[in-house]
């Protein structure tokens, strides 16, 4: 049953990221032949300001998503793991945003947020006519929030199934000792989902790492290189300017911050497999 | 045990991510399309070229016209959208998978492919056996299918100069004539800002707007042979005196207000830009040729009601560069493949002097308000009844075959690398987060790249 898996796996996943790592170290230009050149590309791109900066807005997008993303989600989560009226009716709205596809998404806003003719003309607000996309500070908030608006329904869904699995007696236990729904929030609710937390977090970590299509047509990473992601800078450098063997030292760096990065997460987990809840 | 699953899911699903980006940056060129395996190497004559009205349409009736005169060798074609077409051609013609004609628009591309051995050499057959056609063609228009001295593409199809655009309302609306001068182009900044127009519409989001600012201001101050030294690659080609002024120039502009505000938030695709200058919020725009069948079919009576102002961009006190010159597109260009069979080549050999530029298609292009890159447009242009479109045509025309000199657009005329670099320079130019100094040493250091 696994060999099929494996297969793909191997066909699609591993045997290009050896093609990678082997073309970091070739000049090519996606056009003519293959000359190798050493460590030469390592050597000038790990020397260019540029990559650096693409680290740090990288980082600045992870930590920033998810600082936003996980306290909304997660109670998001837990409000429609309960069993209030339109539950139903609201989960469906709150999950609209990710049957969208990142590109429409993009588009959308662009044109909502056009200071002469979006959202400020139609509405007749102009303190929405800013300059959104053209201050570097400014456009790096309008792509987390996106980000966010995207991929909220997405964690909150992780979260309401984590909810859910919490046995109902650890409530009704807390509730007898005098618990209010803060405290039993705080001291169950989240002590209960550090999995699902993790496991969220991985998922918004790995994902803002190689975030590219939304940021690709909102900005596509201006303005100057304000919102240039480490996945945006590659492709530049590769399809753009046709530099295959520095694009190609940029995704060898991906695969491997990706890697580590969900590495740690893992061993933030405990190296323990056994579930907290009651019985298991 | 369900949270360990989840979590070596997630690890496993955050490295399938991650290799499959990366399999995105290498995989490609090597991959055989699917969708275009009938238009691979060796499965006769094939043509790939730019969806879009009217050019598409043109584009169509040459190839049927050629198919229907020669049944034996018929022309395959695929069409494809402007964005995805950069990107294909290049991966299929590294992978050997490029179609027989290649349609492209010169300079730095066309270089790179020259480089890699992928486009045949046409000198001696074009100039020997079809120097009738040769002769009909704007001679600016060879500049950028030649590398090294040789002739490897033909120019065809239209030719497009970047104009300055006005809306005759607004300067009577403050009572000022158009600019004859850099030195106007100041003045009338605070005199259109103080009655609430934005002197200019710009589109900055799109990055190759503003670079057409600095393709005029570079010609009009230092002359044509600023960038030339740059284009060929001399060493600390963009710290020419003329070229720090003609940044720094720039940068006053943007400082003096000159640009509408919140321009780097505005896209030209969108056509947001010349919406700003023809709803009469914004009184100029520096723009290329062919945005004037937009403006003329979606901003109402603006163009036929005559409100619509051009002209070419007015030269700057005690600059060196003739007020003739131009910049802009001089035209598109088809190369033939290398790697195509004898056969093949000869096919498209005969498409090329035969129909990209014969009768019908001159006739065609005018007709949809472009010239075609041809001297006998201008005896077309008398068949033209549109008032407004006569009187443009005959500018755009006259633009044209009187510059002294036609410069290429500077991220087509240099390689894929500097281009790169320069839109992200520009860029930060118009953010004012460089200076003049800062953007030329960023552009040196890829100079000749």
């Amino acid at each position: 049953m696994v060999l099929p898996a494996l297969f793909m796996f191997l066909l699609f996943g591993v045997v290009p990221l050896i093609g990678v790592f082997a073309l970091s170290f070739t000049q090519w230009d996606g056009l003519g032949p293959i000359h190798p050149a050493g460590i030469s590309n390592w050597r000038s791109t790990l020397k260019d300001p540029g990559l650096y900066h693409s680290l740090w807005v990288t980082f600045e997008i992870i930590a920033l998503s998810w600082l936003v993303q996980t306290p909304i989600s997660l109670l998001l989560g837990t409000f429609l793991a309960g069993r209030q009226r339109y539950r139903g009716f609201l989960a469906v709205l709150f999950f609209i945003p990710l049957l969208l596809s990142s590109a429409a998404i993009a588009i959308t806003y662009k044109a909502l947020l056009d200071p002469n003719f979006g959202l400020a003309a139609g509405l007749h607000l102009s303190f929405l006519a800013q300059d959104w996309l053209g201050k570097g500070n400014l456009a790096i908030a309008v792509v987390i929030f996106i980000i966010s608006w995207q991929f909220i329904p997405f964690h909150s869904l992780i979260y309401q199934g984590g909810v859910r699995q919490i046995p109902t007696t650890m409530y009704e236990a807390a509730s007898i000792d005098g618990a209010g729904r803060v405290r039993q929030f705080f001291s169950i609710t989240i002590p209960q989902l550090k999995y699902t937390i993790i496991t969220s977090t991985t998922l918004i970590v790995v994902g803002s790492l190689v975030f590219f299509d939304l940021i690709f047509v909102l900005t596509a990473g201006g303005p100057g290189d304000a919102t240039r992601v480490l996945a945006l800078d590659m492709y530049k450098r590769g399809f753009m300017s046709n530099q295959m063997g520095p694009a190609s030292v940029i995704a060898t760096i991906l695969v491997i911050l990706g890697l580590v990065l969900a590495l740690l997460l893992r061993r933030l987990g405990g190296s323990t497999t056994a579930s907290q809840q009651e019985g298991a | 045990m369900t949270t360990s699953r989840r979590n070596f899911l997630g690890l496993v699903g955050g490295g399938a991510l991650a290799a499959g980006l990366a399999a995105c940056g290498s995989s490609g060129p090597k991959s055989t399309p699917g969708s275009t395996t009938g238009a691979a190497a060796g499965s006769g004559t094939t043509y790939w070229f730019l969806t879009g009205q009217p050019q598409q349409g043109i584009r169509e009736d040459q190839v049927k016209r050629f198919n229907d005169a020669n049944p034996n060798t018929k022309i395959k074609t695929t069409e494809f959208q402007n964005d995805a077409f950069k990107q294909k051609i290049k991966t299929a013609i590294g992978a050997g998978q490029g179609p027989t004609l290649i349609w492209g628009w010169g300079g730095g591309g066309l270089k790179s492919y020259v480089e890699a051995g992928q486009v045949e050499d046409l000198t001696d057959w074009f100039n020997n056996e079809h120097a009738d056609l040769k002769n009909s063609i704007f001679p600016s228009a060879f500049t950028a299918a030649t590398v090294n001295g040789k002739l490897y593409a033909v120019p065809g199809e239209t030719v497009t100069p970047i104009v300055l655009f006005y809306d005759k309302r607004s300067f009577e609306k403050i009572g000022a004539e158009p600019p004859q001068s850099w030195g106007d182009i100041m003045d009338l900044v605070p005199k259109f800002n103080d009655k609430g127009i934005a002197p200019f519409s710009l589109g900055g989001q799109s990055r190759w707007t503003n670079m057409m600012w600095l393709e005029f201001l570079f010609d009009r101050i230092g002359g044509s042979e600023v960038f030339q030294n740059i284009y060929d690659g001399k060493k600390d080609g963009w710290s020419d005196p003329s070229a720090l002024k003609a940044l720094d120039e720039m940068q006053k502009l943007i400082k003096a207000n000159g640009f509408i505000k919140g321009f780097s938030s505005i896209t030209a695709d969108s056509n947001a830009d010349q919406a700003l200058l023809y709803t009469g919020k914004a009184a100029m725009m520096l723009h290329g040729a062919w945005t004037y069948g937009n403006m003329k079919s979606a901003g109402k009576d603006f163009v036929t009601g005559g409100h619509l102002g051009y002209m070419n961009f007015p030269p700057v006190d005690g600059g060196k560069g003739d007020p003739s010159d131009t910049v802009g597109n001089p035209g598109q260009y088809m190369s033939i493949s290398s790697k195509a069979s004898q056969a093949d080549k000869d096919t498209a050999k005969k498409f090329i002097a035969n129909n990209t530029l014969d009768d019908a298609t001159v006739d065609a292009w005018v007709k949809s308000g472009n010239i075609p890159v041809v001297k006998s447009a201008k005896d077309k242009l008398s068949s033209i009844t549109d008032k407004s479109d006569s009187a443009w045509l005959n500018f755009v025309y006259d633009t044209a075959a009187n510059a002294k000199n036609f410069a290429q657009s500077w991220d087509q005329a240099l390689s894929p690398t500097q281009a790169e670099t320069l839109l992200d320079n520009i860029s930060k130019l118009f953010q004012l987060s460089i200076s003049p100094q800062q953007f030329a040493s960023n552009m040196n250091a890829v100079i000749g790249q």
